[in-house]
């Protein structure tokens, strides 16, 4: 799939940035706010489909290779399980959340009351979001942009 | 829970009915592509009224562009109009 006109090319150009920092705000709030990894990881597949539509998949091909979208995929998964497996190593408990109230990364205790949302809370959830956002993220962008090369290919010999 | 959110509720609905007949009647692929995307759009802000933002989110991104840019990049591959 070639790219398209340049005014195609300059909205995506202002609209991509928006788009990433929407849905990275997503993934790293999703403790607190509605979403979480797979909807921000969504959003950003998204933006990265914009890019593909606007700049056509062989531009797309000469910055990044599938192999490493798929790479990327492997960490988000791996990164998953190992959360899970250190709550079973620290608290005993499959996903135990070993890190709540620890005084460590993300482990403030929450205020309680109608207090404002402290982002230094949640335990392993903030952790297990940014695995699951890797993981969306490469999956659904390398879907498309698969799709998209492969219906540029005009000789399929089958 | 008052008479706007029930008249908000089912405008919502019926428009999403409407796009979504037009997404089945149109003969241009692409201009269906897009009613689609309406479609699902007005899902997602129905998901909205009905206080699950989070499902909205999910068919916003998914739904709404997603599925229209693999459809369109489909549509760019094989023909723009459907044959009768």
């Amino acid at each position: 799939m070639s790219g398209m006109s340049k005014i195609v090319k300059t909205s995506v150009n202002i609209l991509f940035p928006l788009t990433m920092i929407f849905g990275l705000y997503v993934i790293a709030h999703g403790h607190l706010t509605p979403g979480g990894g797979f909807q921000g990881g969504a959003i950003v597949a998204s933006g990265c489909a914009m890019i593909v539509v606007a700049y056509g998949s062989k531009w797309v091909f000469k910055q990044i290779k599938e192999k490493r979208l798929s790479s990327f995929e492997s960490i988000g998964g791996v990164g998953f399980i190992t959360v899970a497996l250190l709550g079973l190593v620290f608290s005993s408990v499959f996903f135990g959340n070993f890190l709540a109230g620890s005084n460590l990364l993300f482990g403030t205790t929450p205020a309680t009351g109608s207090t404002g949302a402290d982002f230094n809370t949640g335990g392993v959830l903030p952790l297990m979001n940014f695995a699951v956002g890797v993981k969306v993220i490469a999956g659904l962008f390398v879907i498309v942009l698969v799709m998209a090369y492969a219906s540029s290919v005009k000789e399929w010999d089958t | 829970m008052g008479m706007e959110f029930l008249i908000a509720n089912i405008l919502v609905l019926i428009l999403t009915v409407v796009a979504s007949l037009v997404a089945v009647l149109l003969r241009d692929l692409l201009a269906a592509a897009v009613a689609m995307a309406a479609m699902s759009l007005l899902l997602s802000l129905e998901f909205f009224i009905l206080q699950a933002p989070d499902v909205a989110i999910a068919e916003a991104g998914v739904g709404a562009c997603l599925s229209t840019a693999i459809v369109i990049i489909a549509i760019k591959g094989t023909k723009r109009t459907e044959d009768e």
